[in-house]
């Protein structure tokens, strides 16, 4: 293929990384091309992030060389990095929720006059030029903390671009992005190929992996195992060199009936901090062992839905029942005595307390039931986690090690775990699959899959249309707080999903106030 | 799980390193107490022994309560002042009982004294957790402003005086407010008694109860904790009404031993009860620390602090001396944690993820 109009920036040679216990990289030889998306892909653990932070300057290789338009250098540190142009955005995200989308785009290069004093006028400027490119409505002067996920994201990618990198890593920067919103980063990324800048793309979304790559590497335990050009590779191929032979199926099991309604919500509306409804008169009802996907862009009010649901917003109207009882005290611990769970989109705010053991962070909802009287029974604790482990396939070497001792899929399943022993009636999913690999998320389905065929009435949100059109057996479609679309499993089509999620969205970037 | 068990070698060297690590206040503790009884003359006889454990035990009490508060996220800088007011009280209901202004008033008993004065103690621990929780004060600045409000009414209490003789009256039962501070049970004294009390009972509730769990859990992510449906500001009240309990009978003991009650009592004590807790492997942001290393903790300061009077050197180098151990522990304390992630990992990374 085009060789010379895609010359090679950077190469590792013969790269190696050992960690205390572990090689995460083993002599692999990777070649960066310029002006080209170069696609790096493998399971969680198979050493994407390790080459990553070698190039990035985060980490230095144990043995083997890097070398940047043939000669050689020393990645000292992210400085070094930056220095040669080399910008990356990580996939746990770097921002200083504190301060403003500005200062966090121009931190350690802010804007000065005359080196003295810095020049916010300027920052703010640029800021909203960056943002303009990205077609992002972002205020520079917002707190990164009041921001959503997805716009961390595009924040992040901001602060790349700001710094003229030649190189650009992204590290899962879909993950939580919506369907319009990964348009418009891949159309930042063509126009940042036009300018001939190399980028490196690291994702577990096979097929944005194709549409958007031109060269694809594949990386299994630390070794590449699969590199060319993207000309003539599919799916199968990518799983195959990912994962050896193994196929990569949600898993569709028989269909099983469905039971009496056990979850209602009716009109339910949460006020925003801009003076309009975050969630807008939005009611919905789940039978047992119904799967629901809730589908739409980042910001439609789909996860403030499921939080209202579980009570974490005490000034929210609207009703909920499950079971036919109404949940009338508004306090967490009562939601889930009534039989809500919830699994929370950002697993390390919400989901986990990462000091404590996977222990005592699987059983921290279900403690009442595993005392009596205030005393902890902690040996049956222990025998009831060690269940929850084998039955949701945990690999964890000891239930009393740190939560944040394990990968991202395994850490999810400490969640989903700690929901099940609530024994709930009604599974709340917020982005389930959320930065876990390709063999954890199928396997995360598998348990969506079993738990709904047990009578769990699941709930789940997701902005990836694969993931809500193969798992749901019911879809509704939000946008701008409201439900814009409902689809049973064969009236569900990608376009009609992709149209109900637009729908309100072209007015929605003038004013929300509208909403109401 | 039977991985743990076929680990390499090197592992095993890093878990003997862990385990030396975990174990280091109790090390401190020891290589101390041999240090003093080969320099200090009579550092082991049993009256100063008996001295010195009740020299630790004040700090101990106000350690345990501060132990809970820190764990939870938090910080208690009133207890000082809890401990000069609650004293103060106790004082003053032994010596006036409370008058009704008709020319007569109530007197009490023993008992009935210590219970007033804890929930006196309870009370600002409240008042804490209420301005914390519900007014969104942090909670060094709340704990500040009770540290001189607490002071400021103690002072206010006597007019800076001092309640004298505090004897009691064997015709209201209250002779033997005494005891509390000077007697002892089986040859030990009663405040050791009640020091193994509320230590057995505080870590009690840290391993063996849903609180104590909700107590790491909130002070490791109050977010996550929250959304597990933990009650969150139930949580805090508990932490701050204990660490006032602490402080309430801290009172108590300090005004019985000494038969008076001085309102500047208890100035800078939780400073002591801190680096009691920091000693012991508590960490200052939240979710990590144990009740039995904070007393080893208190017992290592105490120990440090008497040891270094009976060899006669000067109480400026015993600051320095202080100062320099605890910031020793928190460094190795560092150490601990790096080991211990890495033991995890690996423990992980054998396991094949």
């Amino acid at each position: 293929m085009a060789e010379e109009t895609h010359p090679i920036g950077l190469q590792i040679r013969a790269g190696t990384k050992v960690y205390p216990g572990t090689v995460a990289l083993k002599s692999a030889d990777f070649d960066l091309r310029m002006g080209a998306v170069n696609v790096l892909v493998g399971e969680n653990g198979a050493g994407k992030s390790t080459m990553m932070k070698v190039i990035a300057g985060v980490e230095q290789l144990t043995s083997g060389s890097i070398l940047i338009d043939g000669i050689e250098v020393h990645l000292g540190s992210t400085e070094d990095a930056a220095r040669h142009g080399i910008g990356i955005v990580f996939q746990e995200l770097n921002l200083f929720p504190n301060m403003t989308v500005a200062d966090n785009i121009f931190i350690n290069r802010e804007k000065t006059r005359f080196g003295i004093d810095i020049d916010r006028a300027q920052q703010r400027e640029e800021t909203r030029a960056l943002m303009r490119r990205l077609e992002h409505d972002i205020d520079p002067d917002t707190l990164v903390g009041d921001l959503k996920v997805g716009q961390q994201q595009i924040v992040e990618i901001a602060k790349s671009l700001a710094q003229d990198a030649r190189i650009l890593i992204l590290d899962e920067p879909t993950s939580a992005l919506s369907a319009a919103e990964v348009e418009i980063l891949f159309r930042v990324i063509d126009e940042l190929k036009r300018d001939g800048v190399g980028i490196v793309y690291i994702s577990h979304r096979l097929e944005e992996l194709i549409r958007v790559g031109d060269y694809i590497t594949v990386l299994r335990d630390g070794v590449i195992t699969g590199a060319r050009s993207m000309e003539g590779v599919d799916i199968p191929w990518i799983v195959l060199n990912m994962i050896g032979d193994a196929s990569k199926d949600f898993p569709k099991t028989i269909d099983h009936p469905f039971g009496e309604e056990v979850f209602r919500a009716e009109d339910v509306y949460l006020p925003n901090t801009s003076g309009g409804f975050s969630v807008n008169g939005v009611s919905m009802a789940l039978r047992a062992g119904e799967i629901l996907g809730v589908y739409g862009l980042m910001g439609a009010g789909r996860t403030e839905f499921v939080e209202t649901a579980m009570g974490r917003y005490p000034h929210a109207r609207g009703k909920f029942y499950v079971d036919g009882k109404e949940a009338k005290s508004a306090h967490v611990s009562d939601r889930i005595k009534l039989g809500l769970a919830i699994i929370p989109e950002d697993r390390k705010q919400d989901g986990l307390v990462q000091i404590l053991s996977i222990r005592e962070n699987m059983t921290l909802s279900s403690l009442g039931d595993l005392s009596k009287m205030g005393h902890l029974d902690v040996k049956r604790e222990k025998t009831t986690v060690v269940d929850y482990v084998k039955q949701l396939v945990i690999k964890i070497a000891s239930p009393e090690n740190p939560v944040s001792s394990l990968s991202g899929g395994n850490q999810q399943k400490v969640v989903i775990g700690k929901a099940l022993m609530t024994k709930p009636k009604v599974l709340l999913m917020d982005e389930p699959s959320r930065g876990i690999d390709i063999g954890a998320k199928a396997e995360v389905f598998r348990v969506m899959r079993q738990l709904a065929a047990e009578g769990l009435g699941i709930i789940f949100v997701t902005s990836d249309l694969e993931e809500v059109l193969g798992l749901s057996d019911r879809i509704i479609v939000m946008s701008n707080g409201r439900i814009t679309g409902e689809f049973t499993k064969e009236s569900a089509t990608e376009t009609a999903l992709i149209s109900a999620s637009a729908v309100g969205h072209a007015v929605s970037h003038e004013h929300k106030e509208t909403a109401r | 799980m039977t991985a743990t068990n076929e680990q390499a070698p090197i592992e095993g060297n890093s878990s003997a390193l862990l385990l030396l690590l975990k174990a280091r206040t109790f090390i401190a503790l020891i290589l101390v107490t041999v240090f003093f009884a080969v320099f200090a003359p009579n550092f082991l006889s049993a009256a100063n022994m008996v001295i010195m454990s009740k020299h630790v035990a004040l700090n101990a009490f106000l350690a345990i309560g501060m132990t809970f508060v820190i764990v939870s996220g938090g910080i208690d800088l009133s207890v000082g002042s809890i401990v000069g007011l609650c004293g103060m009280v106790a004082g003053y209901l032994v010596l006036n009982g409370i008058d009704l202004g008709l020319g007569w008033s109530i007197q009490f008993n023993t008992l009935e004294i210590c219970l007033m004065v804890i929930a006196v103690g309870v009370f600002i621990g409240a008042i804490n957790a209420f301005l914390i929780t519900k007014l969104n004060v942090a909670p060094f600045i709340a704990t500040l402003g009770t540290l001189y409000v607490a002071r400021g009414a103690a002072m206010l209490s006597s007019d800076g005086r001092t309640f004298p003789n505090l004897n009691g009256n064997p015709d209201y039962g209250s002779d033997s407010f005494r005891w509390i501070g000077t007697g002892d049970i089986l040859g030990i004294p009663v405040s050791i008694w009640m020091l193994v009390a509320v230590g057995i009972l505080a870590a009690y509730i840290a391993n063996r109860t849903p609180l104590g769990r909700f107590i790491y859990a909130v002070g490791g992510n109050e977010r996550a904790a929250g959304l597990s449906g933990v009650k969150v500001t139930r949580v805090k009240y508990f932490v701050y009404m204990f660490s006032g309990f602490c402080g309430a009978l801290v009172g108590i003991i300090i005004s019985s031993q000494l038969v008076a009650a001085h309102p500047a009592t208890g100035d800078t004590f939780e400073l002591n009860a801190i680096a009691a807790a920091v000693l012991g492997g508590t960490s200052m942001a939240g979710g990590r620390g144990k009740i039995g290393g904070t007393i080893v903790g208190a017992f290592v300061i105490g120990v440090l602090s008497d040891g270094l009077v009976m060899m006669g050197v000067s109480s400026f180098w015993q600051t320095v001396i202080k100062g320099l151990v605890i910031i020793a522990a928190v460094v190795i304390d560092q150490a601990q944690q790096r080991v211990q992630a890495r033991v995890a990992l690996q423990q992980q990374a054998a396991i094949g993820q």
